[in-house]
């Protein structure tokens, strides 16, 4: 399949200590295993099976994704922003390949 | 109006489904992979049915993406925080649909995805906190299908 | 409160359900996204075959519309992105972009998506959307031509179609020999075909509010493609989802892009007329 493709919205600014709401979406088949060809051979899994979202290097939320996610992950939850920072959001294919995003915040 | 007797039959059998679905929030009828799956969470603790509030549609326009918000009140302070939530769906194939995991950082115990329903069946949440504290929510998800595809 | 048949649609068995007509589009109930008003009712003009013109968002349940209104959750605009990078993408022997022509997307292509399918002179008949593009390409850029149902013509439709959103459909009938296509468009709704002998017209104009088993039916309208469908968990064109009516129906689907497919899309985008693209729509 085509390379995935990150989306995510992430406020320009927040108060310190704000908490914000992030919203991310991945472009991805999530090809759960349990459907079957025109042949009638089974279609092997291949879903982003880990998300994580880091702050200045530290663990904000992360999830781990079942064959039961929709078709192009979304997640949305919310951060505590204590500093102007980087957030970091990463996303694991079944295939080893790794999409990462990076998002920059400041704090009023 | 007139009612046969076919008819006050069908009645009470409906009035019994309502009756059955209404009443038990830690549902009896949960297969032994959903039992194990909770167990797994809850490390053998029976979750409380409190303090999650797991949103999702009352009938799913298709199975295949329905949209589901889970919100645990907690203070999330260092001392005392959600730590993970599992979200369960009890009539897929497999009941496992995510595991989110919460920091302090994440500052409220909140989140929102899609998931996959095979069929109508009931969303659960388990929710665990820093301080051993474990807490589920359910909800049944009526899913449509049989209809035009296309 | 509007009266909206996809607000109803939990469990409302179908008979009740003719609420289609009656309610007058209200200017202040109607959706936006973005400050972009959607007209997704309009009056239908004389002679029409309908009573008022519906777009296919109303008898969506909230759940589906709230994806349509969020620009960022709508999965849609994933393939939006993928046709933004290709617009100024360089592709063919000419070493030309959509850009290299065309400048910036959002003013010389608003409106486009409005008036298609429009007639061609130099083709002698009627160009979708799909069919300029892949006459730029090739006659332009000299590049290939795209499959129709290519991720690569789904951005550029999603992105192109995007440029309009919020406006009228509004198609030119009277220019070439649009109006015999519209003929064969409108010959085509109402005929039926396949195993179970439907029309378009069975459904779409007779039915529009009721039940088929699990489905509400819709008018059919044609404002918000190409769209991103649940069942599909992708976006699909027009002419997927009129292959999917007619396998429904078990008939012999038309391929798409054939001259059927094309002048039942002149046909409809005739009926649809007033409605606001809502490219790119989500449907279930």
């Amino acid at each position: 399949m085509a390379k995935s493709k990150p989306r995510v919205k992430v406020p320009k600014s927040a108060d310190k200590d704000e908490v914000i709401t992030i919203k991310t979406l991945i472009s991805h088949k999530m090809e759960s295993g349990q459907r079957k060809d025109k042949e009638g051979n089974p279609i092997p899994r291949q879903i982003i099976n880990k998300f994580t979202c880091e702050f200045n290097g530290k663990p904000v939320f992360s999830c781990d994704l079942e064959p039961a996610i929709s078709a192009n992950p979304y997640l949305e939850f919310s951060a505590r922003v204590p500093e102007s920072g980087v957030f970091t959001f990463t996303w694991v294919d079944d295939d080893g390949s790794v999409y990462s995003k990076e998002s920059k915040i400041k704090v009023n | 109006m007139n009612i046969t007797r076919r008819q006050a039959l069908a009645l009470g059998a409906g009035a019994a489904v309502v009756t059955m679905t209404a009443l038990p929030r830690l549902s009896l009828a949960d297969t032994d992979a959903v039992k194990a799956a909770i167990d797994a969470v809850a490390g053998g603790a029976t979750p409380e049915v409190a303090n999650v509030t797991l949103t999702a549609p009352e009938i799913a326009e298709n199975g295949n993406t329905v949209p589901i918000t889970v919100a645990i009140d907690s203070p999330m302070t260092d001392d005392d925080y959600v730590t993970d939530v599992t979200i369960l769906a009890a009539g897929n194939p497999a009941p496992g649909v995510a595991t989110f995991h919460f920091t302090p950082m994440s500052g409220s115990a909140e989140a929102t995805t899609r998931m996959r329903l095979a069929k109508t069946q009931d969303v659960i949440a388990v929710a665990k906190t820093s301080t051993g504290k474990v807490y589920m929510d359910r909800k049944t998800v009526k899913v449509t299908i049989g209809g035009c595809g296309g | 409160m509007r009266k909206l048949p996809g607000l109803l649609a939990g469990g409302v068995v179908a008979a009740a359900m003719t609420a289609a007509g009656g309610a007058s589009a209200d200017e202040t109930n109607l959706p936006s996204i973005d400050g972009v008003t959607l007209q997704t009712r309009a009056e239908a003009p004389e002679g029409h075959p309908l009573t008022e013109i519906i777009s296919g968002f109303e008898f969506r349940t909230k759940e589906t519309q709230a994806l349509e209104l969020d620009d960022f959750n709508n999965p849609g605009f994933l393939m939006v992105e993928l046709g933004e990078e290709a617009w100024s993408t360089v592709e063919g022997t000419a070493g030309k972009s959509c850009e290299s022509c065309h400048g910036d997307a959002s003013e010389s292509m608003r409106g486009v998506r409005a008036a298609m399918p429009k007639w061609n002179e130099a083709a002698g008949r009627p160009f979708t959307l799909e069919n300029q593009i892949n006459a730029c390409r090739t006659e332009q850029m000299g590049a290939d031509a795209w499959k129709w149902e290519s991720d690569a013509m789904l951005g550029m439709t999603a992105y192109i179609g995007l440029q309009s959103r919020g406006m009228p459909v509004k198609v030119d009938m009277e220019s070439g020999e649009m109006r015999t296509w519209w003929e064969k468009g409108k010959e085509l709704y109402y005929t039926r075909f396949g195993q179970l002998d439907m029309a378009c017209a069975n459904c779409h104009e007779s039915n529009y509010g009721n039940y088929i088993r699990a489905d509400l039916l819709s008018q059919g309208q044609s404002n918000g493609f190409p769209t991103y469908r649940l069942k599909w968990q992708k976006m699909g064109s027009l002419h997927r989802r009129f292959k999917g009516c007619m396998d429904n129906i078990r008939a012999k689907a038309f391929k798409r892009g054939s001259d059927e497919f094309v002048a039942l899309e002149a046909y409809l985008a005739w009926r649809g007329q007033g409605l606001s693209v809502e490219t790119p729509a989500v449907r279930n």
